[in-house]
């Protein structure tokens, strides 16, 4: 069984010294590992932005795609072959500006892939413009006066969506990030999970201390229950999304693959493509 | 009795123009008569003239008819928009309710049947199009049995009250007709077909059958005009070979699930027609960039923007070989029949894996959805030939990644699927070294872009052009794409009547250009009309872009949503032989 030492590569990450992605990074090898997956039966598909280079950086299978669209090639990777893991990323931008449409839908469709989002409530590759995360009156290049946008709440977003596995964490916190990435590719369906990644050169409002001061985690909430989905929703409202922990699974919905009508339970990717000369005669059949 | 003939039949949409037409056609197909289809339809459901055209031969047929014999009309807006069609001595047979006339001026024959009563005396007016059908039928003095067996297999499975009450309602048709008319129309009576039934099916059919045929097991599309009927028939198909059709949000996820697919070893197919292809773009760049193969049909029609959506168009040309910002190496391919878009779709999928390259398949509108008859599919003909994958990869001593883009002679790097064991690699739109890292140092970025394109350079494409070349030294050489070759063929009978020569030439590969093979025609011909349905010549430009012989090239376009007949065509040919300038020709109003 591979060590989570045997997901790393000897390629250096390009992002900045501080930076809430080193940790993320760290916590997806380690789930890996601890859920006991071999690197090559593990896909990450990442979209575009400093978090979206995390594919290149982990020793696996990958693709960095395109702005926005990891999720949709993700959902093709698993669909093609149901026994790799396929673990999606990328940045808020990614997937809640320019891929929110991918990111719900996915969410509908319940593939059985996990979504890591780095959430620095930055544009950072671009240096520093507003994010759909970023808070009101936020401050960036391209809001100088401050953002009159309302802040999007990706995951009451995804709870409306019918989402079957939705969490939160702090890249601070690598047991509780490790331990949901687990519980995320362990997870029947679409997993979500958000993670406040601060951005150490263009975000000093959401810093580290910021994030320490007002996050709850949900271990602390007494009676919390997550599978729960009103309550969930209420938490997230309440807190203003400011919460950690697993906030919402539903362990009764199959996922995607395992409903739609005659899908596959092996890999597609390993099926033979001859079509039988009977099976062809009666296609060609039907248009006599 | 003749040996060929053209039926119309118009009404509302949604009024059951479509199911006479089925109907009607089905039998034919039973006798073996060859058939080819027009449909004029708007983009709306209810409402608004629709119109259905057959052409029904003894011989093959691949073209639509300048006239027409008979009408079938269920208003009067049906006639006034269609009698200028019927040939001297035509007929009409119309629903009696609502009082038919024949429009000053045209000579025609008018049967008043009563289309709707007969159907409502039997129960439901649905049954409209049975009347309407028993009638035509009936005036061609064909064989009842025949029809009454199509209409045993439409509804058999609603159980045999309803099949019983079907046939009533076209023998009421027939009867009725029959009594007007006296019998059988003299003039308008078929010889027998050869009896041999043949494939009737529509473009998208054959694609949709191919890509089953060449081992395509998920398809990801959004619907659209004209591409829809593709994923409509795989995901009753599919499902039997254990994959599906994933209905996407839009286009991008279209194009890039369908990436992530093939990525992981699967082939895979989108459909579009243009206003999806446009949202595709940035992917299909990806896809150039990363090697993946990928296989997309884009179905043209009227553009730009929405455009004309059930129009016939071939306007996307340029989009789809230069459509994607920078450059990557990708294949256009122009099916020009039917038994093409099969045979065509199995060649994509063996192109893109054989070549690592994204794959485009265009139709045009009137090729994707006008039913025709189809010859026998060869199953021999299928062969899968998935390119360069490797398998059961070695240790290396090193912790080194597998070289997914390794620099090789013919610029075609082993592939190597997700799950395989040492084959680790990255996979980037990034410019990247050969085990995917990206990479910004120039040396490996121009060794990369070389490599990319060399890939193509050797490319083999099963006739990259068709040729009809009787004449050595033709006047004319004339040049078309997709589903006009039918109706060229059909011109230049009429054109060899008036002493004009000429050579046919379909470019099938639009992308790369077959250059070779096309300037050889073009030397050869005294003038060139390149014939397109669309407004700038896309294909004119690309062929003197490719070959040259910008002097010798006349324009034959036609943009306003209906594909060319015979007999426009020949006028504008025979203008085109003479001796005028382009320019000329323009100002005086002859192309």
């Amino acid at each position: 069984m591979a060590t989570f030492k045997e997901f790393r590569n000897n390629i250096k990450p390009n992002w900045c010294p501080g930076c809430g992605d080193f940790s993320i990074q760290a916590a997806i090898q380690r789930a890996a590992a601890a859920v006991g997956l071999e690197p090559e039966n593990l896909a990450v598909i990442s979209g575009i932005g400093c978090s979206g280079r995390i594919s290149g950086y982990i020793n696996a299978y990958g693709l960095h795609g395109i702005h926005g669209r990891a999720l949709p090639i993700a959902q093709g990777v698993k669909l093609a072959n149901r026994d790799l893991t396929v673990i999606a990323s990328g940045g808020d931008g990614d997937g809640f500006a320019i891929g929110m449409g991918h990111t719900v839908h996915a969410i509908r469709r319940n593939i059985n892939i996990t979504y890591i989002v780095m959430d620095n409530q930055i544009y950072g590759l671009t240096k520093g413009q507003t994010s759909p995360r970023s808070g009101e009156g936020f401050k960036t290049k391209s809001t100088p006066e401050g953002s009159v946008e309302s802040t999007l709440s990706p995951l009451e977003i995804a709870l409306a969506s019918g989402a079957t596995f939705v969490a939160q964490s702090f890249s601070s916190d690598l047991k509780q990030l490790t331990s949901l990435i687990e519980q995320g590719i362990q997870h029947e369906g679409f997993s979500l999970i958000n993670v406040f990644s601060p951005c150490v050169t263009f975000n000093k409002v959401n810093t580290y201390d910021w994030f320490k001061e007002n996050i709850i985690n949900l271990d602390t909430v007494p009676d919390y229950d997550p599978s729960n989905r009103a309550m969930a929703m209420s938490k997230l409202m309440e807190t203003g999304s400011m919460i950690t922990g697993l906030i919402y699974q539903n362990k009764e919905k199959k996922s995607y693959e395992n409903m739609v009508h005659g899908f596959k339970e092996e890999p597609l990717a390993q099926q033979s493509l001859a079509l039988e000369k009977a099976e062809f005669d009666k296609l060609v059949a039907e248009f006599v | 009795m003749i040996s060929q003939l053209s039926w119309k039949i118009g009404g509302q949409q949604g009024e059951g123009v479509e199911s006479t037409d089925r109907i009607f056609s089905t039998a034919l197909n039973r006798l073996g008569y060859y058939l080819y289809g027009y449909r004029h339809f708007s983009s709306r459901i209810k409402g608004g003239h629709t119109n259905n055209k057959i052409r029904i031969s003894t011989k093959p047929i691949r073209a639509i008819s300048d006239d027409l014999d008979i009408l079938v009309a269920f208003d009067q807006e049906s006639i006034d928009f269609n009698a200028h069609e019927l040939r001297s001595g035509g007929v009409i047979v119309a629903d009696a309710k609502f009082g038919p006339v024949v429009p000053e001026g045209v000579d025609a024959k008018l049967f008043a049947v009563p289309i709707t009563s007969i159907a409502e005396e039997l129960g439901t007016s649905l049954m409209k199009n049975m009347v309407a059908s028993g009638a035509s039928w009936a005036l061609l003095g064909l064989p009842l049995e025949v029809f009454n067996k199509a209409v045993e297999e439409e509804f058999g499975r609603k159980g045999p009250a309803i099949v019983e009450k079907n046939i009533e309602a076209v023998k009421r048709g027939a009867e009725f007709v029959l009594e007007l008319a006296g019998g059988p129309l003299e003039g308008f009576k078929l010889e027998p077909a050869d009896g041999k039934q043949k494939l009737f099916m529509i473009g998208n059919d054959a694609i949709g059958l191919g890509s089953l045929a060449a081992g395509c097991r998920i398809m990801s599309a959004y619907p659209i005009t004209p591409a829809s009927e593709i994923m409509e028939y795989l995901i009753k198909k599919l499902p039997k070979f254990g994959g599906t059709v994933v209905q996407t949000e839009d286009e991008i996820a279209a194009i890039t699930m369908a990436i992530g697919a093939s990525y992981a070893g699967v082939r895979t197919m989108t459909a579009s027609a243009g206003p999806g292809l446009s949202l595709m773009m940035e992917a299909i760049g990806l896809a150039g960039m990363t090697e993946i193969p990928v296989v997309i049909v884009d179905t043209q029609r009227g553009g730009p923007s929405t455009g004309l959506p059930t129009k016939q168009e071939q306007s996307d040309i340029s989009a789809l070989i230069y459509g994607t910002h920078g450059e990557i190496p990708k294949i256009v391919l122009a099916p020009s029949s039917i038994e093409e878009c099969f045979y065509d779709t199995i060649q994509a999928f063996n192109l893109a894996e054989k070549y690592q390259v994204p794959v485009i398949l265009a139709t045009d509108l009137q090729l994707s959805l006008g039913k025709q008859s189809c010859e026998a599919l060869d199953f021999e003909k299928i062969q899968i030939d998935r390119g360069y994958m490797v398998k059961d990869i070695p240790d290396r001593e090193d912790s080194s990644m597998f070289n997914r883009y390794a620099f090789t002679e013919n610029g075609i790097s082993p592939r190597v699927l997700p799950g395989e064991k040492n084959g680790i690699h990255h996979v980037t739109g990034v410019e990247h070294d050969e085990a995917g890292r990206p990479s910004e140092s120039p040396v490996n970025r121009k060794k990369m872009m070389d490599k990319r394109f060399r890939k193509l350079a050797k490319l083999d494409v099963e006739n990259p052009i068709h040729l009809h070349a009787p004449h050595a030294e033709p006047d004319l050489l004339i040049v078309g794409m997709g589903s006009t070759g039918g109706t060229i063929d059909q011109a230049r009978l009429r054109l060899n009547g008036e002493g004009i020569t000429s050579n046919h030439m379909t470019v099938r590969l639009l992308h790369p250009f077959p250059v070779e093979e096309v300037r050889e025609q073009m030397e050869k011909a005294k003038k060139i009309v390149v014939l397109e349905n669309n407004a700038t010549g896309q294909l004119a430009n690309l062929i003197k872009m490719n070959v040259g012989h910008h002097d010798k090239i006349v324009n034959v376009l036609k943009y306003d949503g209906n594909p060319f007949l015979p007999a426009e065509i020949f006028e504008r040919c025979k203008n085109a032989a003479g001796n005028l300038t382009q320019e000329e020709l323009v100002k005086n109003g002859n192309l």
